[in-house]
């Protein structure tokens, strides 16, 4: 710990200049002094950033990796193994070649069962709900035309009301086998078909939200997905999570 | 900055109750009702900022001679800006979920003004076990308060502390208290529950029709220094 | 179209920075005594925004794409500086409006609400054009909620509030009323 008075006030500089008689000058830095203060600050903010960044990002990557495959799981009910297909140049490909542009790709995530035929194409999508964009992920069977699952990723819907879209089991539940598109009806109020979602009283909006996601996003890339599947996808050679 | 006499304990107690930095000083106000809808994201943003602020606290201390002082707040927030960006993937990283709750809340610990005012007051003038000390009583108070919004709002609005269900199912939870206005609500009606906790101590002393300036605070802390209730009415002056 | 004015109103009221994701609120609480004064804090407010979201839109397109774990301080210093350069050549070119608007901006540079826009317009990978109506939709509803808060203060000051309620806590109470008034907008983009 230093050894100067906790109390002193002003430059230690002021009282020194006094004792030896000189005026007391304001001191001034010198510009190129200011410059390469901040020049040699920002470089060891950077370097010690790089390396908690270097740390941190495997951990991180692989949290975010862990939680999608879990997300793909669960909507394509256990699969074995999946594998991702990015949509470059209008078809699927799970070998996108070095030169397409994968970060900013549409894909999509099919399940394969035990031996290694296709069970249901995963898809991420986002609209606006209630509150703000719900993010959700939901299982396809292109065959059947079946939605086969879905969870919510992201959502800020009123807690307690909206939010049971997600925390709500038997409205999830309702998600398993039901035929697209998808009719949203009020609670009691369905025919019994097989496209009707009940939507929860007093989440409407919410309910029906996730309702059109769906909707609008398998309309969207339908064909696409179609074109993926009569290409027969080859489950990845080593069964396991998402590459 | 007086060149009042401060002794150590008083650096560290000050920012714990008596200057609060958000019950009393009102800084830090956007995490203190942005993330404090459960006592743990409250707790997590506080240790956040605590970290953040122990950290730029010993660094400015540190370095104090050499930062010329025509660039000192560049520098200040350089160094500010590193420890949230740490913080920021630390959490990311280690508590993953935490992260994903306060979500661009802890980037923001950046704009805390209480952070740069306490460097720009305190660390930046006094040696390092102290610029230390006061950094672990603002901090500290930081996180009291924090803990204190979080409890109310997720007692009352989830009817749980911590995750933990505290009345049965006969309760049905206030959920304004979670949600944006209950922040607001909240942390107007502690202040006000302080301003009314002040007069009345007062009571006995000082006739209550007493002029405000009149009012002879009992410790000598200067502008600011009465606990809550003269500090709450200090940003009145704009 | 329909998606640039969904986050332009969400911004604006849905979402309204001030009300419901507490961004800027040093400027609500502070500088909301006069009508007068918040106005020109919003349009000063609006101002900003559109250069940090341009600004931010430009770093996160060119310079931070290999070097992410720099956004943050690169934020930070480009936009203070840049709103600093601002507001020297408006002060060379418009002494009126830098009497009317710049005696904030120093005062904003560092607020919550610059910052907050920034990071929120990197987390959603909005582009440039995104990301400057949702500037414009959250200078807007800083703009809203900053005036109607200093119609309701004006009003209070002529009301008989008792000695004790007289400070921030009866402010907060009111921003709290006022955020759930705004609550209502949730809902608006869907049918």
């Amino acid at each position: 710990m230093s050894a100067s008075l906790p109390t002193v006030s002003g430059t230690p500089e002021a009282p020194r200049a006094a004792e030896e008689g000189r005026v007391p000058v304001v001191p001034h830095t010198s510009s190129p002094r200011l410059v390469a203060t901040l020049a040699v600050a920002g470089a060891i903010a950077g370097l010690v950033l790089v390396l908690v960044h270097q740390w941190t990002e495997p951990r991180i990557l692989e949290h975010q990796a862990r939680v999608l495959d879990e997300a793909v799981v669960e909507v394509l009910s256990g699969p074995s193994s999946t594998r991702t297909f990015f949509l470059v140049d209008g078809a699927f490909t799970a070998e996108p070649p070095a030169a397409a542009d994968t970060a900013s790709a549409d894909r999509v995530y099919v399940g394969f069962d035990a031996g290694g035929a296709p069970v249901g194409v995963a898809l991420a999508a986002a609209e606006p709900g209630f509150q703000d964009v719900i993010r959700l992920i939901f299982g396809y069977d292109p065959a059947g035309g079946a939605v086969l699952g879905m969870k919510v990723l992201e959502s800020k819907e009123t807690p307690g009301l909206g939010d049971k879209i997600e925390k709500d089991s038997s409205f999830v539940a309702e998600f398993r086998g039901v035929v697209a598109p998808l009719l949203g009806v009020k609670q009691g109020a369905g025919s019994g078909g097989d496209d009707e979602i009940d939507m929860i009283t007093g989440a409407t909006i919410s309910s029906r939200a996730i309702i059109d996601i769906i909707n609008h996003r398998l309309e969207a890339v339908e064909a696409d997905v179609q074109a993926l599947w009569r290409s027969a996808p080859a489950a990845p050679s080593m069964a396991g999570g998402l590459p | 900055m007086s060149p009042r006499v401060t002794t150590p304990s008083e650096d560290f107690l000050r920012g714990v109750w008596r200057e609060n930095p958000v019950l009393v000083q009102l800084l830090g106000l956007c995490p203190a009702l942005a993330v404090t809808n459960t006592v743990a994201n409250s707790l997590a943003m506080g240790i956040a900022t605590f970290f953040v602020l122990t950290g730029s606290s010993l660094l400015v201390s540190l370095l104090k001679s050499w930062i010329p002082k025509e660039v000192r707040i560049s520098a200040y927030i350089l160094i500010i800006a590193t420890f949230v960006t740490m913080a920021d993937m630390l959490l990311a990283a280690l508590v993953p979920d935490i992260h994903k709750a306060l979500g661009a809340f802890i980037a923001l610990i950046v704009v805390n003004c209480m952070i740069l005012g306490r460097q720009e007051a305190f660390a930046s003038k006094r040696p390092v076990g102290r610029a230390l000390l006061d950094a672990f009583g603002t901090g500290l108070g930081f996180i009291v308060a924090l803990f204190m919004m979080g409890t109310v709002r997720e007692v009352l609005g989830n009817g749980s502390f911590l995750g933990v269900p505290l009345f049965g199912d006969a309760f049905e939870p206030w959920i304004i208290m979670i949600l944006p206005p209950g922040g607001f609500f909240t942390l107007g009606l502690l202040l006000l529950v302080f301003a009314w906790w002040e007069e009345r101590k007062d009571v006995p002393v000082h006739p209550r029709h007493w002029p405000h300036g009149v009012t002879v605070t009992v410790d000598a802390g200067g502008p600011g220094g009465s606990p809550a209730g003269a500090g709450v009415n200090a940003p009145r002056s704009d | 179209m329909g998606e640039l004015l969904w986050i332009f109103v969400s911004a604006m009221l849905v979402n309204n920075f001030t009300l419901v994701l507490f961004l800027g609120l040093c400027p609500f609480l502070g500088v909301s005594a006069k009508v007068g004064t918040a106005v020109r804090m919003g349009a000063a407010n609006v101002f900003v925004l559109v250069i940090t979201s341009l600004t931010a839109s430009f770093l996160n397109a060119f310079v931070l794409v290999h070097a992410p774990y720099l956004r943050l301080i690169s934020f930070i210093v480009v936009i203070a500086s840049l709103v600093q350069i601002v507001e020297m050549a408006i002060k060379k070119l418009s002494p009126t409006l830098f009497r009317e608007l710049g005696i904030f901006l120093p005062l904003i540079t560092t607020n919550c609400a610059i910052l907050g826009l920034a990071i929120f317009q990197t987390n959603r990978g909005y582009g440039a054009l995104e990301g400057l109506f949702f500037a414009l939709g959250a200078g807007a509803g800083l703009t809203l909620a900053l005036s109607l808060m200093a119609s309701i203060r004006e009003r209070v000051e002529l009301s008989d509030v008792p000695a004790v309620a007289r400070n921030m806590g009866l402010v907060l109470v009111l921003a709290g009323t006022l955020s759930l008034a705004f609550m209502g907008f949730a809902g608006l983009f869907t049918s």
